[in-house]
């Protein structure tokens, strides 16, 4: 009897590791934080504002949905305020507020708690949100809603005109008024609040890799693909510089592409993966009438995920593929 | 459908328990292609349900006249032409109605709900019984298309269309707005996402779960694509369900 009380019997995995969902959500904010105080330099307070609302309403709406559905109580996995924090980057800083709390009931009780909470959406929630609300929003989420209006002590001759992907054209390549590489690099230049500083998202990206919390396969591939087919398409360096720097192709290569969820858990998946969602955003950029596709493609490789794990499924330990099974049977 | 059913049960049991879109999930295309204004939804209420009665009636005084064999293509003949005697008096009557409807008027002959009924219910009740449940149908129809309509159009474009065949006043209107709708005068802006197709889809699977819990309150099975019950191909189906999901 007393033996019994010390035995826990259950079923596999039995070996655990010290990580949690939330020590991981936990990790990924951190590395969200550059890109947030770089927000906040570039476009001022009303940036700040949009997270802020943002998050808050993300983790409330996720605290209400569970307990309206009578399920678990998840909203202390952070997972939400991580999704808060996407959606806010994802914005331009003109939104108004209440357009972001739309955005933030899309997102979780839609996309995320509808299918089921946690682990469950067959999307990224927070892409899908952005793209409910460029359909809701035309006017607010179009190309001159992006311009930087209120920078502080920042060279910011080029955070005035359009966003940069719509200032490069396979045509033209690189129109006048284009901010510069450098400028693009830093981030003081015109797009989504999060996206605009491409070295702050590295250095998020660099300490998510170093921490494991994300394999560098996918934000590699995927930025190396736009690299490639854009050093193809342009015939010029200086023109796939900007691609890769420009647009959400840096927050949409190392925070939203690598998802758990809705990204492959395969090598060779990944790489796939990766791979499409590069192929699918140089598409939407060159010959779309969008000037930016990374959400797109995102989504439309998310919802095929399922597709490609089964088909880069690993062969099961001890057990030998069938076409050697075949040879030796000869 | 064993049990004997008064004919207050037979009429109310379209609005909620067997609401032919929220609960037998018939219909949707018209459903989600009309359901942007509430003056649309009516209309199409009405038109549908008045197609659906007659049919109903005619079918079910000929159900012992047709052959089993060929009643499918008698069901549609019926229904195609009391569909084009609404046609042709929407055209007369209510030309605006018949251009916002545009080509889902005529789309009614194929409706899952006219030929549903004609295929679940009038082939095996009496005329008065057919008539009856063609009412309450209609009517179920009608509400579940108004709802609709009436979140999509407020929250998508900021005002109502309160009106029946022309008849009646919009809400903005009614707060003497003029050309500015209700959303952009308390400081939103309409959320457009509503009136287009995906908003009609979000806005009809929410419908849809209120409509299931309403239900399962009233101790009613959740409405789900299981069984042969509500398949207008159920009679001529060779694959017989225990509750396991259709493949067709």
């Amino acid at each position: 009897m007393e033996l019994n009380n010390k035995l826990t019997v259950s079923a596999s995995p039995h070996v655990k590791s010290a990580e949690t969902t939330t020590g991981i959500m936990l990790d990924v904010i951190i590395a969200l934080i550059p890109a947030g105080i770089a927000s906040i330099f570039v476009f001022g307070i009303r940036a700040l504002a949009i997270i802020l609302t943002s998050v808050i309403a993300c983790v409330l709406i996720e605290y209400l949905s569970r307990k309206v559905m009578k399920r678990d109580q998840t909203v202390g996995d952070l997972s939400a305020v991580v999704t808060g924090l996407l959606l806010a980057y994802n914005l331009p800083a003109s939104i108004p507020l209440w357009e972001v709390v739309f955005g933030a009931v899309v997102a979780i009780v839609v996309v995320k708690q509808m299918f089921g909470g946690i682990g469950c959406n067959f999307v990224n929630p927070a892409l899908l949100a952005r793209i409910v609300m460029m359909s809701a929003f035309p006017a607010k989420m179009s190309a001159g809603a992006f311009v930087a209006t209120n920078v502080t002590g920042w060279d910011v001759d080029g955070a005035t005109g359009a966003t940069p992907m719509g200032l490069i054209s396979l045509a033209d390549g690189i129109k006048d008024g284009a901010p510069t590489l450098m400028q693009m690099f830093v981030g003081t230049t015109s797009g989504c609040i999060g996206e605009v500083s491409a070295l702050a998202l590295i250095l998020g990206g660099v300490y998510l890799i170093i921490r494991k919390v994300i394999s560098p396969i996918i934000p590699c591939v995927y930025v190396g693909t736009v690299a490639l087919i854009m050093l193809i398409a342009f015939g010029d360096v200086n023109a796939m510089a900007y691609e890769v720097l420009g647009g959400g192709l840096m927050i949409g290569a190392i925070f939203m592409a690598t998802d758990y969820t809705t990204s492959p858990i395969t090598k060779n998946g990944k790489i796939i993966y990766a791979l499409c969602c590069g192929l699918l955003t140089c598409l939407i950029r060159l010959f779309g009438s969008l000037p930016e596709g990374v959400s797109f493609s995102i989504i439309i490789m998310n919802i095929l995920v399922p597709h490609i794990e089964n088909a880069t499924k690993p062969t099961i330990f001890g057990t030998v593929k069938e076409k050697k099974n075949k040879e030796e049977a000869k | 459908m064993a049990e004997k059913k008064t004919l207050g049960q037979e009429f109310s049991k379209g609005l909620i328990k067997e609401n032919p879109v929220l609960r037998l999930v018939l219909g949707t295309c018209p459903t989600l292609a009309v359901s942007t204004s509430i003056e649309n939804a009516i209309g199409m209420g009405i038109a549908a349900t008045i197609v659906l009665i007659c049919s109903n009636i005619v079918i079910s005084a000929l159900r012992k006249v047709i052959p089993n064999k060929v009643r499918i293509p008698c069901y549609i003949v019926v229904i195609a032409a009391f569909v084009t005697i609404v046609q042709l008096l929407v055209k007369a009557f209510a030309p605006a109605l018949d251009t916002a409807l545009g080509i889902y008027l005529p789309l009614i002959v194929v409706n899952c709900i006219i030929l549903g009924r004609a295929e679940g219910f009038a082939n095996k009740n009496g005329v008065i019984a057919s008539a009856v449940d063609g009412v309450g149908m209609g009517v179920g129809f009608t509400i579940a298309l108004t709802l609709m309509a009436a979140i999509r159009e407020f929250f998508g474009s900021g005002n109502l269309t309160l009106k029946v065949l022309g008849y009646g006043t919009t809400l903005q209107d009614i707060f003497g707005l003029g050309e500015t709708d209700v959303l952009t005068a308390i400081g939103l802006e309409p959320i457009l996402i509503f009136i287009l197709a995906p908003g009609g889809f979000f806005t009809f699977g929410l419908l849809m779960a209120c409509a299931n819990k309403l239900a399962e309150k009233a101790g009613k099975p959740k409405a789900e694509l299981k069984g042969c019950e509500g398949c207008p191909m159920a009679a001529t189906c060779s694959i017989k369900l225990d509750g396991k999901e259709c493949a067709e």
